[in-house]
């Protein structure tokens, strides 16, 4: 049944606009319905009626909810994210450039944290029980529990501040190489690599135990193989598979956490554009904003479908029946 | 002590007092005490054993590949020579590669589900030194060897996408490539079809022939060991009891255990009301807890004070015979464990309004855009206080039944299920709490079945509650009845499912579906996850409750040994077609249809005897495609022409109501073969 797979892609990819399309009504009711009315909130309790109402029509607001939201939605269909209130002007550049600043974090944070966390992870399986297992699973845990805020105030004061090893802020002089950017962005990706080691450690030492224990491991053991084939072949194989898809969703999870870095860091990502859209008032940058992320974790999450489905011969040819 | 009775001058597999033991919160528990046998060039030594008796420990220990908590803790295990335990790392990678080969039970998790079977396969020839293309030209040969039709389609397969059956002869295939000395089988049959278990018994026995390898043969199934084993070894806790040539030692056994566990099992004659089952009461001990005396001892009948303080030595007890008891000329006089009052059969009523009639009932799947008849035109009738056996292979619809009954699933338009003369709705919730109360079922796995986090009181009284509409006293009152019914006790309840033995589950699970006294209860393989001891328990369990309350069972089992016993009639399915049903009687002595004549010459018995196996070709055809004319045309042995192919014949009932659906004149058709009727007991 060849056709499995591309049907369970479809079902997925039914899904996830869903989701797309939910996510845009609850933004639209978050930042056009709730607060009644825009320019009131814009301008405040004192301003004058009369700039409001001007306002208001300026901002499209004074038409009914489901106009408002259609045209909303027609103009991000055709690429068109609206005006920014407080930079009168255009909202997709300010996303483009945030977004491929985020791309850039994300992307360092993942460099970082895959090759340690699955590495951690498969050391803890293979010592499941002793004492290496139990550092890797207390370290993972503990560090988990750290809020980015702390940890990257502590990263800063030792590298940045004390050691004066790594550069304190995360933005890159003009024109810079890609090895002096990966320097900036080194200190803003640890706090969330501390954040995302424990998680993907503990799914990778899970998977890697389970594959141990696995009868086709001692098939495997059985045969005689030397032991570097039976872990490779036969045991990290199926192991990683939910490692993988739990990798992919973090990237999502990652975009949306940057947040907090990225605006202690002053780094002009899609996390500070969002936070500062919203101080700002500036409803169309913030809705396309929140869009966005919601957008890119639903491709991430798609993403690690695909990738389970490639990787798992069951989804990927299909069943017998 | 084995030495006399060694078949071959330099035994392929030698243990000499191999004891293993598992550490348990630091404590060190025997699982196996000095355990000494024989395996000689070319022999199948089959070993014996209830769960927990070990014998899957001996295949273990004898490859090291004990859990981290086992470790063998005394002896020697002699592999052509070589002593295992004292091998290093390389030496015993090299004895794997070469010497030795396993196949477990459950083939689909032996198997690596992300590989190809090609590359799983030329992975054995790698390691020997083939080159790629050698070692895909070897598995590819090595593949037709375990008769398989198209080796290169099956090559580039997946595990998944092979049947059970399929799966397993590439495990065995995988296993013999290496050409071993001896090859060690754990349960290789366990959780298969009755039909693929003959064909793989029959295939490891030819192979065996072909490749002269030795076999040490692990299981509870003493008819699967009777068949293909020279010689048996019976473990139980840890100890072997009792060895001897199998037919000898299963004929006329010399340890109580080994005479227990004979007549657990429910043979050809045996039938319920007629007498129950025996059982070995009581429980296996924990490991190590009996320090003194025969370890059979608290549940023998035939012990005394000498088999309670003195342990017996293993004595020759005949030509190449062994038992590990005081009283070996004795066994036959063990007393029955089970009191034998016949039960009150009643007598049948004909004119009596049936329990359950489906008129027809017929079931089809669409699985976009193409159609599956997991059930077509299934008429039956059920009377009251009688068992209907429901037999096939997986894919017959047995289970597709038994949800409809259940109202799991809505049968087709056009059915009709008649509970006691009215008509069920066909959805669960459409009936009403009478409706739902009368059908009940008791699953394959109490395991599953039953809540883990719950108490056996909170399990039982939530049942009847929801069943009964009782609470408080009555509640209470009702949930005691039901446990006493059950063989249980008021101490199993606040007791967990964990708690339990695997049979004391099963009896609450039992009770559950008894909490609203139900007028049918589907079984489900109701004893297959069970060991013979405890299953015969179960049967007889089922069997007085049914004696006792007018149940009506529905029975579906793979094993035709439980089917015989418990059964008033049965009904044989085959791609969701209903292919033979009658009086149990009828059915098992024939005439058969020759998909029955096959399923009941694929069982196997403890005589020993195999008969002649009616061998099927082919697997079971999909649902989706299913054979045109006879749906068991491609497979019939039988089969006489063009018409099998065109026309489905007619379900064409005798006087007595046993019917067949079969285009050869029933004179034609064959009659008992491996079960000859054994005269009841008067």
């Amino acid at each position: 049944m060849p056709h499995a797979l591309g049907r369970f892609l479809a079902k997925r990819l039914g899904l996830s606009l869903l989701t797309l399309w939910l996510l845009s009504v609850v933004v639209f009711l978050g930042t056009q319905v709730l607060p009644g009315d825009p320019a009131r909130a814009i301008l405040g309790p004192l301003a004058d009626p009369r700039a409001v109402a001007a306002l208001n029509e300026q901002l499209g607001a004074d038409r009914p909810p489901v106009e408002i939201y259609l045209s909303w939605v027609g103009g991000l269909l055709t690429g068109d994210m609206g005006q920014s209130y407080a930079y009168r002007s255009p909202v997709a550049p300010f996303i483009e450039a945030a977004l491929v600043n985020s791309l850039k974090l994300a992307g360092m944070v993942f460099l970082i944290v895959v090759p340690i966390g699955i590495g951690a992870g498969v050391l803890a399986a293979l010592h499941a029980g002793r004492p290496v297992d139990r550092a890797i699973s207390v370290a993972g845990l503990s560090l988990t529990v750290i809020p980015e805020f702390v940890s990257s105030i502590a990263l800063i004061l030792v590298f940045a501040v004390i050691l004066r090893w790594l550069p304190l802020s995360a933005t890159w002089p003009p024109g810079a190489g890609p090895l002096t950017q990966m320097q900036h962005l080194l200190l803003p990706a640890l706090p969330l690599v501390i954040v995302l080691f424990g998680y993907i450690a503990r799914m990778t030492r899970a998977g890697t135990v389970e594959a141990l224990s696995a009868d086709y491991t001692r098939t495997a053991i059985l045969k005689g193989l030397p032991w570097r084939t039976v872990l490779s072949r036969h045991v990290l194989r199926n192991a990683l598979l939910p490692t993988i898809t739990v990798i992919a969703a973090q990237m999502g999870y990652a975009l949306g956490g940057l947040v907090v870095v990225e605006s202690l860091f002053r780094y002009q990502g899609i996390g500070s554009l969002v936070l500062g859209a919203a101080r700002a008032k500036d409803f169309a940058m913030l809705q396309a904003g929140v869009l966005v992320i919601g957008g890119f974790f639903v491709v991430t999450t798609l993403a690690a479908d695909l990738a389970t489905a490639m990787l798992d011969p069951r989804l990927r040819t299909g069943g017998r029946r | 002590m084995n030495a006399h009775m060694s078949p071959a001058a330099s035994p392929v597999l030698r243990l000499d007092e191999l004891s293993v033991s598992y550490s348990v919160r630091g404590r060190a528990m025997p699982v196996l005490t000095k355990v000494s046998l024989e395996v000689g060039r070319g022999e199948a030594y089959g070993l014996v054993g209830e769960s927990g008796s070990g014998k899957s420990t001996v295949a273990l220990a004898l490859q090291r590949v004990l859990p981290p908590s086992g470790r063998i803790s005394g002896g020697r295990a002699l592999i052509e020579g070589q002593d295992v335990t004292s091998l290093d790392r390389a030496a015993l990678r090299r004895m794997r590669a070469k010497t030795v080969a396993m196949v477990f039970q459950d083939p689909g998790r032996a198997l690596n589900p992300s590989l190809t079977i090609g590359r799983q396969m030329a992975e054995v020839f790698a390691i020997l030194g083939s080159s790629a293309r050698e070692a895909a030209e070897r598995s590819e040969a090595m593949l037709a060897r375990v008769r398989i039709s198209s080796p290169a389609r099956v090559m580039g397969a997946y595990p998944h996408q092979l049947s059970g059956g399929m799966q397993q002869r590439m495990v065995i295939a995988m296993a013999l490539a290496k050409s071993p000395s001896l090859l060690i089988l754990d349960e290789p049959t366990t959780g298969l079809d009755a039909t693929i278990e003959a064909e793989v018994l029959d295939l490891v026995d030819d192979l065996r022939r072909e490749f002269g390898a030795s076999i040490l043969f692990i299981s509870h199934n003493l008819g699967a060991i009777a068949g293909l084993c020279d010689r048996v070894g019976v473990l139980y806790a840890g100890r072997l009891v009792e060895e001897g040539p199998a037919r000898a030692l299963f004929a006329e056994p010399r340890h109580s255990y080994t005479e227990g566990l004979l007549r657990c099992l429910p043979r050809a004659g045996m039938r319920k009301g007629v007498a129950p089952l025996d059982a070995i009461p009581g429980f296996p001990p924990a490991p190590g807890s009996i320090k003194q005396g025969c370890v059979f001892a608290p549940r023998c009948g035939l012990s005394d004070e000498r088999c309670r303080t003195i342990d017996p030595p293993f004595a020759v007890v005949g030509e190449g015979r062994a038992s590990r008891c005081h009283y070996p000329d004795r066994v036959a006089d063990l007393p029955r464990a089970t009191p034998a009052p016949a039960l009150a059969v009643p007598a049948r009523d004909d004119a009596a309004v049936p329990v359950l009639a489906l008129e027809p009932l017929s079931k089809t799947y669409d699985t976009g855009g193409a159609k599956v008849h997991a059930l077509r035109d299934v008429s039956l009738t059920l009377m009251p206080g009688e068992t209907l056996g429901l037999v096939g292979e997986s894919g017959s619809g047995k289970s597709t039944l038994a949800h409809a009954l259940l109202g799991l699933l809505a049968p087709d338009p056009g059915s009709r299920i008649l509970l006691d003369g009215k008509a069920l709705p066909p959805e669960v919730r459409s009936r009403s709490a009478d409706e739902i109360k009368a059908v009940q079922i008791v699953f394959q796995n109490p395991d599953s079945a039953l809540n883990r986090s719950q108490s056996v009181r909170r399990l039982v009284g939530r049942a009847v509650k929801r069943l009964a509409g009782l609470s408080g006293a009555a509640r209470e009152a009702q949930v005691r009845r039901l446990l006493d019914a059950v063989r249980l006790t008021e101490r199993q309840l606040p007791a967990r499912p964990r708690q339990l033995s695997g049979g004391m589950k099963q009896r609450v699970a039992v009770a559950r579906a008894f909490a609203g006294s139900p007028r049918l209860v589907v079984c489900d393989e109701p004893t297959s996850a069970l060991d013979v001891s405890v299953q015969s328990a179960i049967l007889n369990l089922l069997a007085e409750l049914q004696a006792e309350r007018q149940v009506s069972y529905l029975l579906i089992s793979h094993d035709l040994g439980v089917v015989r016993y418990l059964s008033d009639k049965i009904a044989v399915l085959y791609l969701g077609r209903l292919m033979e049903v009658g009086r149990a009687t009828d059915v098992l002595d024939g005439p058969h249809h020759p998909y029955t004549e096959a399923l009941l010459s694929a069982a196997p018995s403890v005589s020993g005897e195999r008969g002649t196996r009616i061998r099927l070709e082919g697997q079971v055809p999909s649902g989706l495609n299913p054979p045109t004319g006879c749906v068991f045309h491609t497979r019939c042995p039988r089969r006489i022409g063009p018409i099998c192919d065109t026309e489905e014949p007619p379900l064409a009932a005798d006087d007595a109501g046993h019917a067949i659906r079969c285009h050869l004149p029933r004179e034609q058709l064959g009659r008992a073969l491996a079960t000859a009727p054994v005269a009841e007991p008067a």
